[in-house]
């Protein structure tokens, strides 16, 4: 278990590093209209990305994903919790394996 | 109007500030569970230990960073082809921590910039960017506690059934982390137009870089960088300083 501990320790390093140096570096406030945009634009950005396509590769079998995707920007247009629409959309793949 | 207050008004402030946070990051806590949840089945089925499955949890602190780093682990991959994936699927965490650093109090030492910064994950950051006006140290950390603790004992309690627990279930709950994902974006994309679009550009880029074949040397987390900075890019040149659209979004996401 050397290995993947040290695997681990790397990970936890290449993690830590991008969240702490911009805090520790810029301390001046940003002036430019378009860089405090872009900046927050950014995480919508990213989750965007790390979604689609990626979540119906995400149970196994696109039937079921897509149906879990379904319920999971149903509930999430709702304005339902985050646990709401995790549990739902798992509720919703399950239950769509079950049947197919 | 700190400067002004007694150090016991000081130690007041703070206390608010650290439950205001903790209440903010709660629902986010909650979230992470069943996501935890299948990290720990994931990694625990795939043959590593209870305790390191925990312990990358706690020292990474990360989605799709550890998912992926352990999916290496896994199958028996180079040291550093697996710190170069999660590196860069992190380096989307510079540019929160970058917009985090407009956003905190400056009077915030380094120290405790060392402290909180651990616990800026795509949810956090979402909340404190949301968050109007600045953003006190007591604030951070009250945020990020809950997330932290859901986020292990997710974990925990996913190494420590995966035996138990039937594939047709773990299979289902692979889908948790991306509906966590969907339901921070579609609340403010409902509201906010320029938010719609990035998001929905964002995801084309994604979908152009990975199924035309003259870019399937880009590897997955390149392929988030690409989509991230472009779309973000035309979001700023489109939709410049729409601050009020913005904010007026917090509510729905921190219920």
């Amino acid at each position: 278990m050397l290995k993947p501990f040290i695997a681990v320790l790397l990970m936890a390093l290449v993690t830590y590093l991008p969240r702490v140096l911009p805090l520790v570096l810029f301390r001046k406030e940003i002036k430019s209209t378009f860089i405090k945009s872009f900046l927050k634009y950014v995480p919508y950005a990213v989750l965007g990305a790390l979604t689609f396509p990626d979540i119906f590769d995400s149970t196994g079998d696109y039937i079921t994903a897509i149906v879990g995707t379904i319920v999971a920007l149903f509930l999430a247009f709702r304005e339902k919790s985050l646990v709401i629409v995790a549990v739902g959309a798992i509720i919703a793949v399950y239950v769509t394996g079950l049947i197919i | 109007m700190v400067l002004s207050m007694t150090s016991e008004e000081l130690q007041m402030f703070n206390q608010k500030q650290f439950t205001y946070g903790f209440r903010k990051g709660l629902p986010i806590a909650f979230g992470y569970i069943p996501v935890s949840f299948t990290f720990g089945l994931m990694a625990t089925r795939g043959g590593l230990p209870v305790w390191l499955t925990i312990f990358i949890s706690l020292s990474n602190l990360t989605s799709a960073g550890q998912f992926a780093g352990t999916e290496l682990i896994l199958t028996g991959a180079g040291l550093f082809e697996i710190t170069l994936t999660t590196f860069i699927i992190n380096i989307r965490y510079m540019l929160m921590s970058f917009s985090l650093s407009q956003k905190i109090e400056s009077k915030i030492n380094i120290k405790q910039r060392l402290i909180f910064g651990f616990g800026i994950t795509d949810e956090t950051f979402t909340m404190a960017s949301l968050k109007q006006g600045k953003l006190s140290y007591a604030f951070m950390l009250g945020l990020i506690t809950g997330p932290i603790a859901g986020w292990t004992l997710g974990t925990a309690m996913g190494a420590l059934v995966s035996e138990a627990l039937p594939l047709s279930i773990s299979n289902a709950m692979g889908i948790a982390l991306y509906a966590m994902f969907i339901a921070i974006i579609v609340p403010p994309s409902k509201k906010s137009k320029p938010i719609l679009f990035i998001v929905l550009l964002s995801v084309l880029i994604t979908i152009l870089l990975k199924y035309i074949p003259v870019f399937s040397f880009i590897s997955g987390g390149f392929r988030i960088i690409i989509a991230t900075i472009l779309s973000a890019c035309a979001g700023a040149i489109f939709f410049p300083d729409k601050e009020e659209t913005i904010n007026n979004s917090e509510e729905a996401t921190a219920c």
